[in-house]
C-alpha cells in the first residue's frame, strides 16, 4: 500500500508502536531479566531493572535439579511429531473438502471444530484407562497421537481455507494432462500450498508445545516434557523468583525463537480464510 | 473386558520384568519442597550402593497430589513409589492399594518412628507408608517484637493472649503485621490451618451422623475470631496467603507472629533466607481452655503402589531415603538444623539435634496433636486438620473458597457457613454417608 | 466439474480425518455418557452400579452450578471483546509505516508462544503479587494502596492474562486482513475528504468483519477451555470457576468421577450451544 506520509507521521507512529510492542512484550522481558538476578535482587524493592549483578547461577541450579534435555528433546518430538502426523491425515481430508465440496462439507468441519470444545478434564479417566490398556501411558508415542487428535479441526480448517484459494483451473489443466490424483497432490497442489501448510505447521507446534493438560496426565518421567518441567518450579517452599523464571525462559525459549525466526511464515498463512 | 486387561498386565509385567534384569530403573513420584530437593541431591548414592537406578517425577503439590491419585485409582502403574501424606495413605491402604511396610529389615528399626506418625500412616495396625518427614504447627514469633511491645510469650498461650499481642505488635507504619496466617482456599493451605483451630474452639467437621457442623456455634466462633483478629492484625490480602506467601513475609520482617508448619522453623533461623533468624522464638500453638490446641500432625511419606514390578528395590529405596543413615548424611554436610524432622524418635533423642533451637518444641507441638481424638466432642472421623475420608479434599477445597471469600469480604461469615453447610451435606449425601 | 470419480476419491481422501476424529470424539463421549449414569468413586472401589440420572440433577443443583457458567461465559465474552478491540487497534497501528516495523511485529506476537501455566505464574507471582509484584511497586510508587489482585480482582485478574496471550493471535489475523484491504478505495475515500473515523467504520471495519468472525469461532474454542491460568491463579476461588474448573474438580479433587461425566456432558451441551450460536454469524460470513 503506497500512501505518501510524513517523515513526522512517521516517527509519531514508530513511537507508539514501539511503546505498545515493549509493553506486551515486557512482561516475558521482565522474566527473562529476573532469571540473571540473584534471588534477593529479585525481590527487592524498588525493583531493579537492568544494572544489577548479572549471574548464571539459577540456570545452574534448575539444570542441576532437572535434566533439562530430556524434556526439550520430549517436547520436540512430541510437537514435530503430533503435527506431522496430522498434517499427513489433514492434507487429503481438506484437499477433498476444498476442491469436491459436497452439501455436508461445510457441516463436517464445524463439527470438527466443535470436538475441540468438550472439556479435556471430564474424559480423563476414560483416556486414562484407555491408555494403560493400551500401554500408552508415558510413552511418547500416546502424547503424539493424543495431540495430533486434539489439533487436527484446526489443522484441517487451516489447509482447507488455503487450499480454497488456489484456482481450480490449475488442476483442471493438470487433470487434463494426465495426472493422476495422487500426482495432482503431490506435483501441483501441494507446492502451490506450501506457504499455508507452513504455516499450519508452525501454528500446530506452538499448540502442541503448550498444551499442558494432557501432556501432565499422561506422562511420568520417561515422556514428560516441558509441561512436566516447569510443574516442578511452582509453588516451591518459599517465593524463589529467580529460580521460577530461569525454569520459564528455558521452557518457552526453543519456541519462542522458532516462532521468531519463522513469524514471515507464521503470519502469512495464518488467516483462516479470513482474507479474501 | 477385565480379562484382557489382566492379559495385557501381565504381558506388560513380562516385558518390563525382561527389560530390568539388568539395570533396574524406579520411578519416584514426589513433591517440589526443600527436603524432597535435597534428597534427589544424595541419590547418586543410593545408586552406588545398590545398582539401583531412581527416576525423579517432581511436582507442585496439587498436581502430585492429582498426578498419583489418578494413576492409583486406575492401577495405571506408572510409578514405583509415591509420596503422599497422612490423608491419602490410610485411605488407600484400606482399599489394598499399597504395599505394606511390615517387613522392613531389623537395621532399619521401623519402631523408631514416632508413633504419632507411624499411627497417621497405617491402616488397621498396618504401616503403608514410611515418613519422610513429620511435622505439627505451631508459634513463631519475633522476640524482638514481643520484647518491644511489653510481652511475655508463655510456652502454651491461648488465643485471647494471641489476639492481644498481635494487635500489640502490630505497627502499619513500619509494615509489620501482628500475625500472618493462612487464608488461601485449598483443603491443604488455608482449610487445613482454619480445621485445627476450630478443634481448639470445640467445632468439628461431621457430627456422630455424618452430617456437617457448620451451623453450629463453634464454627460461627471460629471464623469470626479469625477474621477479626486478620483484619485488625493481619497482612493486607491475607485471603490468599499460604504457607509460601507468609513465610516470605515472616522471613522479610514483616510478621510478629506466624502460626504454621513446624518445618518452617528451620527455614526462618536460617540466616541465609532470613533477615529475622536471630530474633525468633518458638511457641505451642494456641488453645481456647477447651482442652485441645490447633496443632495439625501431618507427614510426607513415601509409599509403594501394589502392583509394581519392582517392590524389592522400591523398599530398599524406602529404607535408605527414610533412615536414621540418610538423616546423619545430611547433618554431615548441611549441619543438623537442616536434616529431615519429625520423623524418628531417635533423632530426638540425639543431643547434636536437641541443641537446634526449634527441635524440643516440634517435638512437643507433634505429640501433642492426636488424630484419633483431635476434637472436643465426639467426632466419627479420624484426623485432626482432616478427616481421613476420601470425599474430605473435594468439600474441604470447596469449604475453604467460600471461607476465602468471606476473609476477602465478598460474603458475610454467615452466608459462607451457610453454604459450607449445604455443600457438605450435599457431597456427603452423594457418597451414600446420609 | 467432479466427476463421479473424484467424488469417490474425495470421501476416501476425507476418511482417516474424519474416522479419527470421530473416534476421539465417540469413544470418550460414550465412555463420558456410561460413567454420568453411573455411582463412580474411584477411592471408594471404582464402579458402585448404576444411578439413574441422580449425577445430573446433582450437579445441576449444586449451588456452584449456575455461578460456573456465568463466570465462563463472563471470561470468553471479555476476552473476545478485549482482544477484538484492542486486536483492531493494534492491526491499524502495526499497518501504518513505521520504523522497525518487523521487530515490534515480533514483540506484539511474542506472548502468544508461552505457555499457558508460565504465562499465568509470571503473572501472578511477579507482576500482580500484591507485596513483591512489579504492579504492587507501581502502585506505591504513585501512593496507592496495592491491588489485591487474586482476591479482589480476580476475574480482571485472569482477563487480562488470558487476553495477553490471546491479543496477538487475533492482531495477526486482524492484520493479514487490513494489509489485504484494496488501497485504491482507501486512497479514494482519502481524496473525498472522509475523516479517519468515517473511513474506519465504513470501509475498514466492514472489510475485518470476516477475519473478527475467524478470531472469535478460534478463541472461543480455546477460551471455553481454559483451565492453567485458573489453576495455577486462584485455584478456583474467588468466584473463578468455570465451568470445566468445576467439572476438574468433581473429578479430581472430589474423586467423583460419575458427577464429574455428568459435568462433562453438561459442557459438551454448553459447547454445542456456544457452536450453534456461532454458526448462524459464522455461516453468513464464512463463504
Amino acid at each position: 500500500m503506497a500512501r505518501s506520509v510524513t517523515t513526522r507521521g512517521k516517527a509519531i507512529n514508530t513511537a507508539i508502536a514501539w511503546a505498545v510492542g515493549l509493553l506486551i512484550f515486557f512482561p516475558i522481558l521482565w522474566t527473562i531479566l529476573t532469571s540473571f538476578k540473584t534471588e534477593g535482587q529479585a525481590i527487592a524493592a524498588p525493583p531493579v531493572f537492568l544494572f544489577f549483578d548479572w549471574t548464571l547461577e539459577n540456570y545452574a541450579i534448575v539444570q542441576e535439579r532437572s535434566d533439562y534435555l530430556r524434556y526439550l528433546t520430549n517436547s520436540i518430538i512430541i510437537a514435530c511429531g503430533s503435527t506431522v502426523l496430522g498434517i499427513i491425515v489433514a492434507i487429503p481430508a481438506a484437499w477433498s473438502m476444498a476442491f469436491v465440496p459436497g452439501r455436508r462439507t461445510k457441516d463436517i468441519l464445524m463439527w470438527m471444530l466443535s470436538t475441540k470444545m468438550l472439556p479435556a478434564v471430564g474424559v480423563l479417566y476414560p483416556i486414562y484407562l484407555l491408555f494403560i490398556k493400551l500401554g500408552l501411558l508415558d510413552s511418547r508415542a500416546g502424547l503424539v497421537i493424543v495431540l495430533m487428535l486434539i489439533n487436527l479441526p484446526i489443522i484441517v480448517w487451516m489447509l482447507y481455507t488455503y487450499f480454497r484459494e488456489i484456482p481450480g483451473e490449475i488442476l483442471e489443466a493438470a487433470r487434463m494432462d494426465g495426472a493422476s490424483l495422487k500426482n495432482e497432490i503431490i506435483y501441483v497442489l501441494t507446492p502451490m500450498a506450501v506457504p499455508g501448510i507452513a504455516s499450519t505447521i508452525l501454528l500446530n507446534i506452538i499448540l502442541a508445545w503448550n498444551e499442558a493438560f494432557w501432556t501432565l496426565n499422561l506422562t511420568a518421567a520417561k515422556a514428560a516434557p516441558l509441561t512436566a518441567f516447569i510443574a516442578s518450579y511452582s509453588s516451591p517452599e518459599g517465593l524463589f523468583y529467580a529460580k521460577l523464571s530461569a525454569a520459564s525462559t528455558m521452557a518457552i525459549a526453543p519456541i519462542l525463537i522458532m516462532g521468531w525466526f519463522s513469524q514471515k511464515q507464521l503470519v502469512r498463512g495464518l488467516t483462516f480464510g479470513a482474507v479474501k | 473386558m477385565t480379562n484382557t486387561v489382566r492379559a495385557l498386565l501381565g504381558a506388560t509385567a513380562l516385558c518390563t520384568f525382561a527389560g530390568v534384569a539388568s539395570a533396574e530403573t524406579i520411578t519416584i513420584a514426589t513433591v517440589n519442597n526443600g527436603d524432597m530437593i535435597r534428597m534427589q541431591g544424595y541419590t547418586d548414592q543410593f545408586t552406588a550402593q545398590t545398582g539401583v537406578e531412581v527416576e525423579w517425577v517432581t511436582l507442585e503439590e496439587n498436581v502430585l497430589r492429582q498426578r498419583v491419585t489418578t494413576d492409583i485409582s486406575t492401577k495405571g502403574g506408572a510409578f514405583d513409589i509415591m509420596t503422599i501424606g497422612m490423608y491419602e495413605t490410610p485411605i488407600w491402604g484400606a482399599n489394598g492399594w499399597l504395599v505394606p511396610l511390615n517387613d522392613l529389615s531389623a537395621e532399619y528399626d521401623a519402631a523408631d518412628i514416632l508413633p504419632a506418625m507411624a499411627g497417621g500412616l497405617s491402616y488397621d495396625g498396618t504401616l503403608y507408608a514410611a515418613p519422610f518427614y513429620g511435622e505439627s504447627s505451631m508459634i513463631m514469633y519475633r522476640t524482638d517484637l514481643m520484647e518491644k511491645a511489653g510481652l511475655d510469650m508463655p510456652d502454651a498461650p491461648t488465643w485471647t493472649f494471641i489476639r492481644e499481642a498481635a494487635a500489640a505488635m502490630t505497627d502499619r507504619d513500619n509494615d509489620i503485621n501482628g500475625v500472618c496466617l493462612r487464608g488461601k482456599a485449598g483443603w491443604g493451605e488455608g482449610g487445613a490451618f482454619i480445621t485445627a483451630m476450630s478443634n481448639s474452639f470445640g467445632a468439628q467437621w461431621f457430627d456422630m451422623s455424618w452430617g456437617a457442623t457448620f451451623d453450629q456455634k463453634p464454627w460461627l466462633d471460629t471464623l469470626t475470631f479469625f477474621k477479626g483478629m486478620m483484619d485488625e492484625s493481619g497482612p493486607a490480602g491475607y485471603a490468599t496467603n499460604g504457607f509460601n506467601e507468609n513465610l516470605s513475609l515472616f522471613q522479610q520482617g514483616k510478621c510478629g507472629m506466624w502460626i504454621d508448619a513446624t518445618v518452617a522453623a528451620s527455614f526462618v533461623t536460617n540466616p541465609k533466607d532470613s533477615t529475622v533468624a536471630d530474633h525468633v522464638g518458638f511457641a505451642l500453638a494456641p488453645d481456647n481452655g477447651l482442652g485441645k490446641r490447633s496443632n495439625w500432625l501431618w507427614a510426607w511419606a513415601l509409599a509403594i503402589p501394589a502392583g509394581t514390578q519392582k517392590e524389592a528395590a522400591a523398599k530398599q529405596f524406602i529404607e535408605w531415603a527414610t533412615s536414621k543413615s540418610y538423616i546423619e548424611t545430611v547433618a554431615a554436610n548441611e549441619g543438623w538444623a537442616n536434616v529431615p524432622p519429625g520423623a524418628r524418635t531417635s533423632l530426638y533423642e540425639n543431643p547434636n539435634y536437641m541443641e537446634v533451637p526449634f527441635a524440643q518444641k516440634t517435638l512437643d507441638s507433634i505429640l501433642s496433636a492426636d488424630p484419633l481424638n483431635a476434637t472436643v466432642n465426639e467426632a466419627p472421623y479420624v484426623g485432626v486438620q482432616f478427616a481421613a475420608i476420601p470425599e474430605f479434599a473435594g468439600i474441604a477445597t470447596d469449604v475453604s473458597q467460600e471461607f476465602s471469600a468471606a476473609y476477602a469480604g465478598q460474603q458475610t461469615i454467615e452466608e459462607a457457613l451457610a453454604k459450607a453447610q449445604a455443600l457438605t451435606n450435599d457431597a456427603m449425601e452423594a457418597a451414600g454417608y446420609r | 466439474m467432479a466427476t463421479q470419480h473424484s467424488r469417490s476419491a474425495a470421501r476416501i481422501m476425507i476418511a482417516p480425518a474424519v474416522i479419527l476424529l470421530l473416534g476421539w470424539m465417540l469413544v470418550p463421549l460414550v465412555m463420558t455418557l456410561y460413567f454420568s449414569f453411573k455411582k463412580y468413586l474411584p477411592l471408594r472401589g471404582g464402579d458402585l452400579g448404576w444411578v439413574g440420572f441422580e449425577n445430573y440433577s446433582r450437579f445441576v443443583t449444586s449451588s456452584s452450578f449456575w455461578p460456573s457458567i456465568a463466570t465462563t461465559l463472563t471470561l470468553v465474552v471479555s476476552v473476545l471483546v478485549i482482544t477484538v478491540v484492542l486486536g483492531v487497534l493494534l492491526a491499524l497501528l502495526l499497518d501504518r509505516p513505521m520504523w522497525g516495523q518487523g521487530i515490534v511485529r515480533i514483540l506484539v506476537i511474542a506472548p502468544f508462544f508461552v505457555m499457558p501455566t508460565v504465562s499465568a505464574l509470571i503473572w501472578k507471582n511477579m507482576f500482580m503479587d500484591p507485596i513483591n509484584g512489579l504492579l504492587a511497586h507501581l502502585w506505591r510508587a504513585f501512593g496507592a494502596e496495592p491491588i489485591q489482585w487474586m482476591s479482589q480482582a480476580s476475574m480482571p485478574s485472569i482477563i487480562i492474562i488470558v487476553s495477553w496471550q490471546w491479543l496477538p493471535f487475533a492482531t495477526l489475523i486482524l492484520l493479514t486482513a487490513i494489509q489485504s484491504l484494496d488501497g485504491e478505495q482507501l486512497e479514494a475515500s482519502e481524496m473525498d475528504g472522509a475523516p479517519p473515523v468515517k473511513r474506519f467504520w465504513y470501509i475498514i471495519l466492514p472489510h475485518l468483519s470476516r477475519a473478527i468472525t475467524v478470531v472469535v469461532l478460534i478463541q472461543t474454542i480455546f477460551l471455553l477451555a481454559v483451565f492453567a491460568e485458573i489453576f495455577v491463579t486462584t485455584g478456583g476461588a474467588f468466584g473463578t470457576k468455570t465451568l470445566s474448573y468445576l467439572i476438574f474438580q468433581r473429578v479430581l479433587e472430589s474423586q467423583n468421577v460419575g458427577l464429574g461425566s455428568a459435568g462433562g456432558v453438561y459442557a459438551i451441551i454448553l459447547a454445542n450451544i456456544v457452536a450453534m450460536f456461532l454458526m448462524r454469524i459464522v455461516g453468513k460470513n464464512l463463504d
